[in-house]
């Protein structure tokens, strides 16, 4: 059984159809990807996927229904949103926000235990903790975003567009950090991507997202070889 | 110079008064982002409740404890009850429904308790100290005092325990703080909770020179609104330092300034709170709103 499943899913913006029936399910342990162009559908699913945005259709969950559940609530079942324009908690600091990462699990305690594993990822947030999040730069804003979404120790991680606006390195980095969390600790992730290249090297499968519904799915190595999301999606 | 300093004194007992009523302004601002018009009248309930429990043979200090735990029920349950209904409606409506909710609980209270004015007790001896030859009133001290630590002991509350955290997150940012599993809408209830007790503090505080009636906290509110523009609507600093400065500013004036007066005291608080709106708009304390239109 998947961990996560959505079938035939539908959400709305008002009058505005976002999703047209998506199915899609990411098992335990897994990295998977959802590519395609702007208003594909692809922040909408996440959004479905975290009680933000309202739907028709199943979603499950571990087995239990999610569809109609607050976010909130959803959040509390072990799933951690990264959202897009990362939706830091900019006025607090940041080891503020690593505690509000952990705050369902008990706070202080627990967070200190995971702090120093993850936090060995990013030296530099152990040393700049009481900076105001809110004047980090792009990157580290993203990177701080990740690492509120580890500590709640998630067993699915959302990770919405985390290349937005950064510079290559910085991406290639966040995403060889995702790598060695799925290779170690077998965190399993859904991502949403546009920068589709370094995402099929990251996801062992992906979804191909067009006009709200899936166009393409399968292995990354697949994907890749693929003459539609070559044209379309990698550029060559 | 004895005299200045009296002066001083008793405007900053009167300015603790106006500092914690607009804190309780600022934390809801914070909240929800509106203005509550009601929280006046709030205070002016809880003060009431209050006189009853003395009334019935309580002591000072137990009935002041129990108001203040009962207002903190009473402000969450309006936000549960009165305020959530509309939690997502335009800014106006809400401010709507609390102008409302101040009708509603002045009615109240003149039906509860009647109209005319009720003498309620200081918990200070009407004494003077001599500190440094100075005569200050113990009633102005403790005034100040206990509206002080009141102020310091919230601030503790939001600086340091994990709930005080978590209500600054979310009103930060409330997407985010339901994305990590917080209760949103309860962090919302225990804000009105505190913003009452924060009010009933007030009222308690000023009931003994304003004495009880239905209407007592209007004009204090009026002056909150001015401390809390003064200082900056979103700073929990700037209402406290508002608020301070509003009470010694007016009473100096009132006392050296001849035409001001005492009765020329509410203008002169509408006259800074006009001169803020036009000079800094953020008051002191504040952060500049930029919207892109």
């Amino acid at each position: 059984m998947p961990l996560l499943e959505l079938q035939d899913v539908l959400a709305r913006y008002g009058p505005i159809r976002a999703l047209h029936g998506v199915s899609l399910t990411v098992d335990e342990g897994e990295v998977v990807a959802i590519l395609g162009a702007n208003g594909a559908g692809k922040t909408t699913t996440l959004r479905a996927i975290c009680g933000m945005v309202r739907t028709a259709g199943e979603i499950t969950f571990a087995g239990r229904t999610i569809a109609r559940r607050s976010p909130e609530g959803i959040a509390r079942l072990g799933i951690a949103h990264v959202p897009e324009g990362r939706g830091l908690f900019t006025e607090l600091s940041v080891w503020e926000n690593l505690r509000m990462g952990a705050v369902v699990r008990g706070g202080q305690k627990a967070l200190r235990q995971d702090a120093e594993r993850v936090l060995g990822y990013f030296p530099w947030m152990e040393k700049r903790r009481d900076q105001q999040a809110g004047t980090l730069s792009g990157g580290e804003q993203q990177m701080l975003a990740l690492v509120r979404g580890l500590v709640s120790r998630p067993r699915l991680l959302l990770l919405d567009e985390p290349s937005l606006g950064l510079a290559p390195t910085i991406v290639r980095e966040l995403f060889a950090i995702v790598q060695r969390l799925n290779d170690e600790d077998g965190l399993t992730v859904l991502v949403v991507e546009q920068n589709a290249t370094i995402a099929l090297e990251t996801a062992s499968r992906a979804y191909v997202l067009e006009v709200g519904k899936v166009a393409v799915s399968g292995e990354s190595a697949e994907l890749q070889r693929h003459e539609g999301v070559r044209k379309s999606y990698l550029g060559y | 110079m004895a005299d200045f300093v009296q002066q001083v004194v008793s405007g900053l007992a009167t300015g603790a008064i106006f500092a914690s009523l607009a804190l309780a302004l600022v934390l809801i601002y914070r909240a929800t982002d509106v203005v509550n018009f009601s929280q006046g009248e709030m205070a002016t309930f809880a003060t009431y409740i209050a006189w009853s429990l003395m009334d019935r043979g309580l002591s000072y200090w137990p009935a002041f404890a129990l108001t203040l735990v009962l207002a903190f029920i009473g402000g969450a349950a309006i936000e549960r009850v009165v305020i959530r209904p509309v939690e997502h409606r335009p800014e106006i409506v809400i401010v709507i429904v609390t102008i409302g909710l101040l009708i509603l609980l002045n009615g109240l209270t003149g039906w509860l308790w009647g109209a005319e004015v009720k003498a309620f007790d200081s918990p200070f001896p009407n004494e003077t100290w001599d500190v440094g030859g100075v005569a200050v009133s113990v009633q102005d001290i403790g005034t100040l005092g206990v509206c002080l630590l009141t102020v310091l002991a919230l601030w503790a509350f939001f600086r340091f325990t994990t709930l005080g955290l978590v209500m600054r997150a979310v009103a930060n940012n409330p997407t985010a703080s339901r994305l990590v599993g917080v209760r949103v809408g309860w962090m919302l209830a225990l804000g009105w909770g505190l913003a009452a007790v924060l009010g009933a503090v007030a009222g308690m505080m000023a009931a003994p020179t304003l004495f009880l009636d239905p209407t007592m906290m209007l004009i204090v509110l009026i002056y909150a609104f001015a401390a809390a523009v003064l200082g900056g609507i979103d700073s929990p600093l700037g209402a406290v330092v508002g608020g301070l400065t509003l009470g010694v500013l007016l009473n100096l004036l009132g006392a050296y300034v001849d035409f001001v007066g005492s009765e020329l005291r509410l203008p002169t608080a509408l006259l800074v709170l006009l001169a803020v709106l036009l000079i800094r708009p953020q008051g002191l304390f504040g952060h500049a709103v930029v919207r892109r239109v």
